[in-house]
C-alpha cells in the first residue's frame, strides 16, 4: 500500500484545495492518520473508494473519541534580565488545547488486500459545533456505526440517513463515552 | 369466506418481532411492517443488552479487560481474548513465543468449529426441525467445551489468552485429546450432512431465500462466512496472515449466490478447512514457553499511540481499536463487533420474503447480542 503521505498527495491531485493532514502514530503498530477538512471529506471518501490504485471499498471500524480541553505546561527559553544581565532561562509556559471531538475511520481494501488507512474528523468544539459530514452515502457499513457514534459521543452526522441513538433510549439526554459524563444517581429507563 | 373490506385489504401491520422472540438469539427487536406475510420494512432495533463495555474497559487495566472481552461474543470466548491480546500486541510491540501462537491457532479453530456447529443446529432449529440437528451439534461442541475446561478452567469464560503468549500450558494429554476430537469431527460432519445437505426441506426453505448480492456485502461491511457465501474471497487470516496462519495450507470456500442455503453450506465447509488447520497444527507443536517471561502484564503501559488489530473471528472481522496515552489504562478502546456491521442489510436481505423466512435469514446472519450491543 501507499504510504499516507503519497496517498495524501494522490488526494490532493484529485481534490485539489483541500486541508489534509498526516497525523503521525508513535506506537509499534505504525499505523498513521489523514486528519481530512470536514468540507471535503464526502469528496475525499468518493475518491478513496473509487480510485483504481486506492479502492478503499470496505470501511470497517468507524468510531469516536473524546478529547476535552487540556492544558499543557511546557518549558520555554525565554531571555530575561537577572542581576543586570540578559540572560537565557527557561520558564514554564500553560498552553491551552481546546478540546473537540474526533471521528475515526478504518478503511481496508477488499479488492486489492491492502489496509488499514486511518482517516480523521475533527468537530471544532465539545459543544455547540459538533456537526461532521456522514460518510453512509459512500459506505453503508458506516450506518450503524455513526449512529453509534451520535449516540455516545454525542457528534451529528450530517447527511446521516437515519440518525438516532442506537443503543440508548431515544430520550436519554447525555452521551455517556464522553470522557467528562457523570451518570445521573437513577439512570434506569422509564417504561 | 366474507372477502374484507376495500379499505382494509391492503392494511399493513407492524409487529414488534423481539426482544422476547426464540428466533432472535437473545433480545434483540425487529419491527417489522408485514402486508400480509410479506415484508415490506423491517427496523432492527438495538441495546437491550448494552452494558458499555468500552467504558467499562477505559477504567480498568489492559490485563483486567480480558476477562471482559469473554462476554462480548459469548459463545466464542477463545477468539475475542485473541483479537484484544493481538491489539495489545501491535500497540505495545510485543513478541508472542512459537508454542503460544500455535495454542491460538488451535484455540481458535476449536471455537470456529464450535460456533459453525451450533449455527447449523440453530439455524435447522429456525427452520423447525426441532431438536435433533440442534442436539447432535451440541454433543460435538460439549467435547471442545470440555477441552477448554481442561486448559482454562471453564467452559464458556475462558479468559485464557494474555498479551505475549497464553495463561499456562497445556495439560498433559491435552494434544491427543484434541486429536481424537478433531478425528471425531470430521465424521460428525459427514453424519450431519448426509442428514441435511441433501434434505428436500432444508432446500426449499433455503435456496434463493435473503439473497445478498457482493456489490452491496463489500460496500455494507459484512464480513465472515456471510460475505464468503456471496461470493467475496475476503479472509483475513489469508489478507493478513495474523499470527502464523502463513504456515497452514487450507482453502476459503466461496458460495455462488449469496443466498441461506450458501450461507449454511459455507459454514460447513469451512469447518472441514479448520479440521485440516488443526491438523496440521496439532502435529507441528513445538515445545517451549507459552508466555514471554519479560512481559509485565499487570503493569502494562504502552508508548502514547493508538493500533487498530482484527481476526478472522467465527462472525466475521473482529476488530479492536485502542489508543495509548502512557497510562496504565486505555485513552480509547473500542470494540468493532462484527455482529453488529453484518446486521446492517438485514432489511435488504429480508423485503419480500414472508415472516417465516425472517427468522431464517436473522438466523443464517449469526449474531450474537453480547456482542451487537457491548
Amino acid at each position: 500500500m501507499q504510504t499516507p503521505e503519497q496517498i495524501k498527495d494522490r488526494i490532493l491531485a484529485a481534490v485539489p484545495g483541500a486541508h489534509l493532514e498526516v497525523i503521525p502514530n508513535a506506537s509499534p503498530a505504525n499505523q498513521p492518520s489523514l486528519l481530512l477538512d470536514p468540507g471535503r471529506a464526502r469528496e475525499i471518501a468518493t475518491f478513496l473508494r473509487d480510485d483504481p490504485e486506492l479502492r478503499f471499498d470496505y470501511a470497517s471500524n468507524v468510531t469516536g473519541v473524546d478529547w476535552p480541553e487540556k492544558v499543557v505546561k511546557e518549558k520555554v527559553t525565554v531571555r530575561k534580565i537577572i542581576g543586570g544581565v540578559e540572560q537565557e532561562a527557561a520558564e514554564l509556559v500553560e498552553r491551552r488545547i481546546p478540546g473537540f471531538l474526533e471521528a475515526v475511520y478504518h478503511l481496508f481494501s477488499m479488492a486489492l488486500g491492502h489496509g488499514p488507512l486511518v482517516l480523521r474528523l475533527r468537530t471544532r468544539n465539545r459543544t455547540d459545533s459538533v456537526a461532521l459530514p456522514s460518510l453512509t452515502p459512500i459506505w453503508r457499513s458506516c450506518e450503524f456505526q455513526e449512529r453509534e457514534v451520535f449516540d455516545l459521543f454525542g457528534i451529528t452526522f450530517i447527511g446521516h440517513p437515519d440518525l438516532r441513538r442506537l443503543l440508548m433510549w431515544e430520550n436519554f439526554a447525555d452521551h455517556p463515552m464522553r470522557k467528562d459524563y457523570v451518570p445521573a444517581a437513577d439512570q434506569e429507563a422509564k417504561p | 369466506m366474507i372477502a374484507p373490506p376495500p379499505e382494509l385489504q391492503n392494511d399493513l401491520l407492524e409487529i414488534a418481532m423481539g426482544p422476547h422472540h426464540p428466533s432472535t438469539h437473545g433480545v434483540f427487536r425487529m419491527n417489522v411492517v408485514l402486508d400480509g406475510e410479506t415484508v415490506v420494512k423491517l427496523t432492527p432495533v438495538f441495546g437491550y443488552l448494552h452494558r458499555n463495555h468500552e467504558k467499562i474497559a477505559e477504567k480498568n487495566s489492559y490485563l483486567a479487560s480480558i476477562p471482559y472481552t469473554d462476554r462480548l461474543d459469548y459463545i466464542c470466548s477463545m477468539t475475542n481474548n485473541w483479537a484484544y491480546v493481538l491489539s495489545v500486541e501491535k500497540l505495545a510491540g510485543l513478541a508472542v513465543p512459537e508454542r503460544a501462537e500455535y495454542i491460538r491457532v488451535i484455540v481458535g479453530e476449536l471455537t470456529r468449529l464450535q460456533n459453525h456447529a451450533c449455527l447449523a443446529g440453530f439455524l435447522l432449529q429456525d427452520m423447525g426441525a426441532l431438536g435433533t440437528p440442534l442436539m447432535y451439534a451440541f454433543r460435538e461442541r460439549e467435547k471442545i467445551l470440555d477441552l477448554f475446561e481442561s486448559l482454562s478452567g471453564s467452559r464458556m469464560m475462558c479468559n485464557y489468552l494474555r498479551f505475549s503468549g497464553c495463561r499456562c500450558d497445556l495439560p498433559d494429554g491435552w494434544l491427543e485429546q484434541a486429536l481424537e476430537v478433531a478425528t471425531g469431527f470430521d465424521s460428525f460432519l459427514d453424519q450431519f450432512e448426509a442428514l441435511l445437505t441433501e434434505n428436500e426441506i432444508l432446500r426449499a426453505r433455503s435456496e434463493g431465500v435473503g439473497v445478498l448480492p457482493p456489490g452491496l456485502a463489500v460496500n455494507a461491511g459484512v464480513t465472515g462466512p456471510g460475505l464468503r457465501a456471496s461470493g467475496v474471497n475476503y479472509d483475513i487470516r489469508k489478507v493478513d496472515q495474523y499470527g502464523i496462519y502463513n504456515r497452514f495450507k487450507f482453502r476459503v470456500p466461496l458460495g455462488e449466490r449469496g443466498d441461506v442455503f450458501d450461507r449454511y453450506m459455507v459454514r460447513i465447509l469451512e469447518m472441514r478447512e479448520s479440521l485440516k488447520i488443526l491438523d496440521q497444527a496439532l502435529h507441528d507443536i513445538p515445545a517451549g514457553p507459552v508466555l514471554d517471561p519479560k512481559v509485565r502484564l499487570r503493569n502494562l503501559r504502552p508508548k502514547p499511540g493508538e493500533a487498530y488489530g482484527r481476526i478472522e473471528s467465527p462472525k466475521g472481522e473482529l476488530g479492536f481499536y485502542l489508543i495509548s496515552d502512557g497510562g496504565p489504562a486505555p485513552y480509547r478502546y473500542r470494540v468493532r463487533p462484527p455482529s453488529l456491521v453484518n446486521l446492517t442489510v438485514l432489511e435488504e436481505m429480508c423485503l419480500g420474503h414472508t415472516i417465516a423466512d425472517v427468522v431464517i435469514i436473522l438466523g443464517s446472519v449469526d449474531i450474537v447480542l453480547g456482542e451487537v450491543d457491548r
